[in-house]
């Protein structure tokens, strides 16, 4: 019998002489590999946001008031990377969901009605998807009839039996779709130059007499206000935050890989709103310039793929929406289930089976179920579901950052990565900012019904 | 009579005399007197300094009122204390373990039971509501009278864990000890029931579960935990106590663990184990993870091919080791080298003085540590194999990779 030792002590100078190279090629592997199960909910969650309803504020927009909206994206684009960013942190330092959160520091009332206002505000989102997909295969000739139904089969069947991951990639790459809308602002050759100026603040623009003439500025009536409004309602909306920090949660972002899920969000913030600033140039430069200011149907935002596409304008814009409906319907319920279980003690995930967690899955299915039959019941009122999920993101989306805003300035819970003086300034503008835009929203809402 | 948590807050509570004292905003144990014993009752009284008010100075307690039984002069003014347990603050809303069913819940409720002793009364927590009942009870408190909630209640299906099984969770080490919370219940888990409890906690509640377990279970845990989650812990961890969970673990997991670190932390971490321990995980952090080398383990059981049978059993009786998970023996022929496999059941079944060689698996497989795993993969399926023997460029056995690296590289 051989001495344990003695034979681990010839192997260990056998084994030092082994390729060093190899260990090193690993490490730079595992850093590779970590980096990219990192990236990612911030860029999802800003590119599920370019959704149905999103897409056709941004056209509608550029439609109506042409570069003059422009200059709000900035600001757009600080308030989404300001309230993205408290959540992710929130989520890397306490290693909880926002839902668990609201319930451990502010009680069950509390988070009960929150969550009865989460499942209302999603459902009216789920139903702005549904109408996307009416009138995405309403471009084919396809009747809602059979479309709306069999997308919702399909995302109720990739969510529960898919692999989440793939789902999420495939998303993703259709996704490029909407790059067909930088290329087609492109081909409508705008001014750039003056596209890029109405990033400036308008006001600001005017004092500089050598651009004065070409600067327009924005008209600053009711209707200005609620095109501002549905903006903000489509880009920065109460479930996002949900959704990215259960994401940071669930994917066991720490203190360490923070910065990661920092640039992220950065990244995700930009990238999205680069996005909307050509949406914007496209049907600024197609259809405000040719006179359309009101996009009714699919078939008028899709005037602006004309320089792109040609006649297969139509269809090309089709497939995106096609595409950000699905993906959003397929994101939304299930967050909206997972969220609500959370905080409510009740068991969730796909990963159970039906009997196990039943009213996780009953939520998720009356998601889809109602989402999709209302929209069948009411599809004729395609824009009164438009505006009216985007109103209701508007009043619960201050209500979720005041309780982000508190628990993020909370030591016991985040230690010194509470927010700085600076970012809590610009968080509670933004909120304040929000507020009033609901407001207006509201308050021309009804005025336009009363009329 | 059994009263719930959420039914006293905010009842009056009345002196001997029968004056109006304040009410009750919030009730404490004091663990380190009485596990389950609701030992001081916080009396509200507007802009005046609140009350606390002792389990014995309770003469009956119901939802309408509770009753002293000594004036409010003899009462004390409430000074927070660590070593209390808030049943609000700390139970309420919050997570604790079902240590008797394995996962993590939510504490919508608490039961309280009623226990006359002389003179006064004391409340004792039973249970813990984690369904349906509690949470309608706190949606409705104040709204609805209480009768009304019980009536509803009755028909909604019970969820409740007794307060035994419970497990607090406590993430600051210094109010734990002053809490008296142990994990103890949590050792007699299964590691992997308790790796999966692990992952639905916060990262801090996570550190404080691993600090307090014994150096075999945590390391049972941290094998069985997610990669990432696994490095998370370890990096946060004390490097000595760090160092003391990573010896305990299988050379070939430590490695893993290892391997996920910065090169500053592993090594540091590696200079705290004792030499052995360390020389065995510093080779295998050599080899790339998707090959022989990175699957196998270096603790495994060799045994000259002319040793018989009894002479190994009696060899084996006398190693202080534990050996639940060996299935496979290796053989060395005289000039050390490897020879074969014997699985234990044909040990157990051969006659006591036969010689191990004549037990040998036929045919003698092996690969070099460079194998790819694919090759790994093909000889377990194509052998049927419960161990694959790992062999230098001389023969020499380096290390053993059983089926469940297999299940785990497969798994991932």
């Amino acid at each position: 019998m051989w001495n344990r030792a003695s034979l681990a002590d010839q192997w260990a100078t056998w084994s030092v002489r082994l390729d060093r190279a190899r260990s090193a090629t690993r490490t730079v592997r595992r850093r590779v590999a970590l980096f990219f199960a990192i990236v990612g909910p911030g860029l999802i969650v800003s590119n599920v946001d370019n959704d149905a309803g999103g897409i056709y504020t941004y056209a509608q927009s550029g439609a109506q008031f042409g570069n003059t909206v422009l200059w709000s994206l900035i600001p757009m684009t600080i308030a989404l990377y300001v309230s993205l960013e408290m959540c992710s942190r929130l989520g890397a330092y306490t290693g909880k969901g926002l839902s668990d959160l609201i319930r451990e520091e502010f009680g069950f009332r509390v988070t009960f009605f929150l969550m009865a206002a989460v499942l209302l505000v999603n459902l009216g989102n789920v139903m702005a998807e549904f109408t996307g997909v009416f009138w995405a295969t309403d471009v084919f000739g396809i009747s809602k009839f059979i479309s709306v139904p069999l997308s919702a089969i399909l995302v109720w069947v990739l969510v529960v039996h898919g692999s989440a991951k793939w789902v999420e990639r495939i998303f993703l790459t259709i996704c490029m779709v909407y790059f067909s809308y930088v290329v087609s602002a492109v081909l409508a050759k705008p001014d750039w130059l003056i596209a890029l100026l109405h990033l400036l603040p308008p006001h600001l623009v005017r004092f500089i007499p050598s651009i004065r003439p070409f600067a327009q500025v924005p008209p600053f009536n009711a209707e200005y206000a609620v095109i501002l409004a549905g903006l903000v309602g489509t880009t920065i909306a109460p479930w996002q935050h949900f959704y990215l920090q259960a994401a940071v949660v669930e994917k066991r972002v720490g203190p360490r890989q923070y910065s990661h899920t920092r640039n992220d969000v950065l990244v995700g913030s930009i990238s999205c709103m680069v996005i909307v600033f050509f949406i914007i140039v496209c049907t600024a430069a197609t259809l405000y310039v040719s006179g359309i200011h009101y996009v009714d149907n699919a078939g008028t935002a899709a005037l602006a793929l004309k320089p792109l596409a040609g006649r297969w304008a139509s269809g090309l814009f089709a497939i995106g929406l096609l595409n950000a409906s699905i993906f959003a319907a397929s994101i939304l319920p299930l967050s909206t289930a997972y969220v609500i279980c959370e905080a409510l003690g009740f068991e969730s995930g796909i990963d159970h089976k039906f009997g196990e967690a039943k009213i996780f899955y009953s939520l998720y299915t009356a998601l889809i179920v109602l989402g999709a039959g209302l929209v069948l019941l009411f599809g004729g009122h395609a824009k009164v579901i438009l505006l009216w999920s985007q109103v209701l993101n508007g009043f619960l989306l201050p209500v979720v950052l005041i309780f982000l805003l508190i628990l993020v300035n909370r030591r016991d819970l985040m230690g010194d990565k509470i927010n700085s003086k600076g970012f809590n300034w610009v968080a509670w503008i933004s909120t304040v900012a929000m507020i009033v835009l609901t407001v207006v929203v509201i308050y021309s809402s009804f005025h336009e019904m009363h009329q | 009579m059994e009263l719930y948590a959420t039914e006293l807050m905010g009842v009056k509570t009345y002196d001997d005399k029968g004056n109006y004292v304040g009410r009750v905003r919030e009730f404490f144990i004091e663990p380190a007197e009485a596990p389950n014993r609701i030992s001081h009752f916080l009396l509200s009284r507007g802009s005046f300094q609140p009350l606390v008010a002792k389990h014995n100075q309770i003469a009956s307690v119901s939802d309408k009122k509770i009753q002293l039984n000594v004036g409010e002069k003899a009462l004390e003014v409430y000074q927070p204390n660590e070593s209390w347990l808030a049943v609000q603050k700390d139970l309420l809303d919050q997570q604790i373990i079902d240590t008797r069913g394995r996962k993590v819940v939510r504490v919508n409720d608490l039961d309280l039971a009623e226990q006359r002793s002389n003179g006064n009364v004391e409340l004792r927590l039973t249970q813990v509501d984690v369904g349906l009942p509690g949470a309608v009870r706190r949606l409705l408190q104040g709204v609805v009278p209480f009768k009304m909630v019980r009536k509803l209640q009755s028909q909604l299906p019970q969820s409740s864990i007794r307060w035994e099984f419970v497990n607090l969770i406590e993430p600051d080490p210094l109010r734990r000890v002053k809490l008296r919370i142990t994990h103890e219940k949590l050792e007699d888990l299964h590691p992997a029931d308790l790796a999966d409890i692990m992952e639905e906690l916060s990262a801090s509640e996570r550190q404080s579960i691993i600090a307090s377990l014994d150096e075999e279970t945590a390391a049972a845990v941290l094998g069985e935990l997610d990669a990432r989650l696994t490095t998370q812990i370890v990096e946060d961890l004390d490097p000595e106590k760090a160092a003391d969970i990573l010896e305990e673990m299988a050379p070939d997991a430590a490695a893993d663990v290892l391997a996920d670190l910065s090169k500053e932390t592993s090594e540091e971490l590696l200079e705290e184990m004792p030499g052995q321990e360390a020389k065995e995980v510093r080779g295998l952090l050599e080899f790339d993870p998707a090959t022989a080398g990175g699957m196998m383990n270096t603790e495994f059981v060799y045994v000259s091919e002319s040793a018989t049978r009894d002479e190994v059993l009696e060899w084996l009786r006398r190693q202080d080791q534990n050996f639940d998970q060996l299935d496979t023996i290796v053989l060395l022929d005289e000039k050390a080298q490897y020879s074969g496999v014997v699985p234990v059941v044909r040990m157990l079944l051969a006659g006591p003085e036969e010689h191990l060689a004549a037990l040998r698996m036929e045919p003698p497989v092996s690969l070099p540590p460079q194998a790819d795993e694919k090759e790994v993969f093909e000889l377990f399926d194509k052998y049927n194999l419960r161990m694959l023997t790992v062999v230098d460029k001389d023969n020499r056995p380096i290390g053993a990779i059983t089926v469940d690296d297999v299940v785990s590289h497969l798994v991932k």
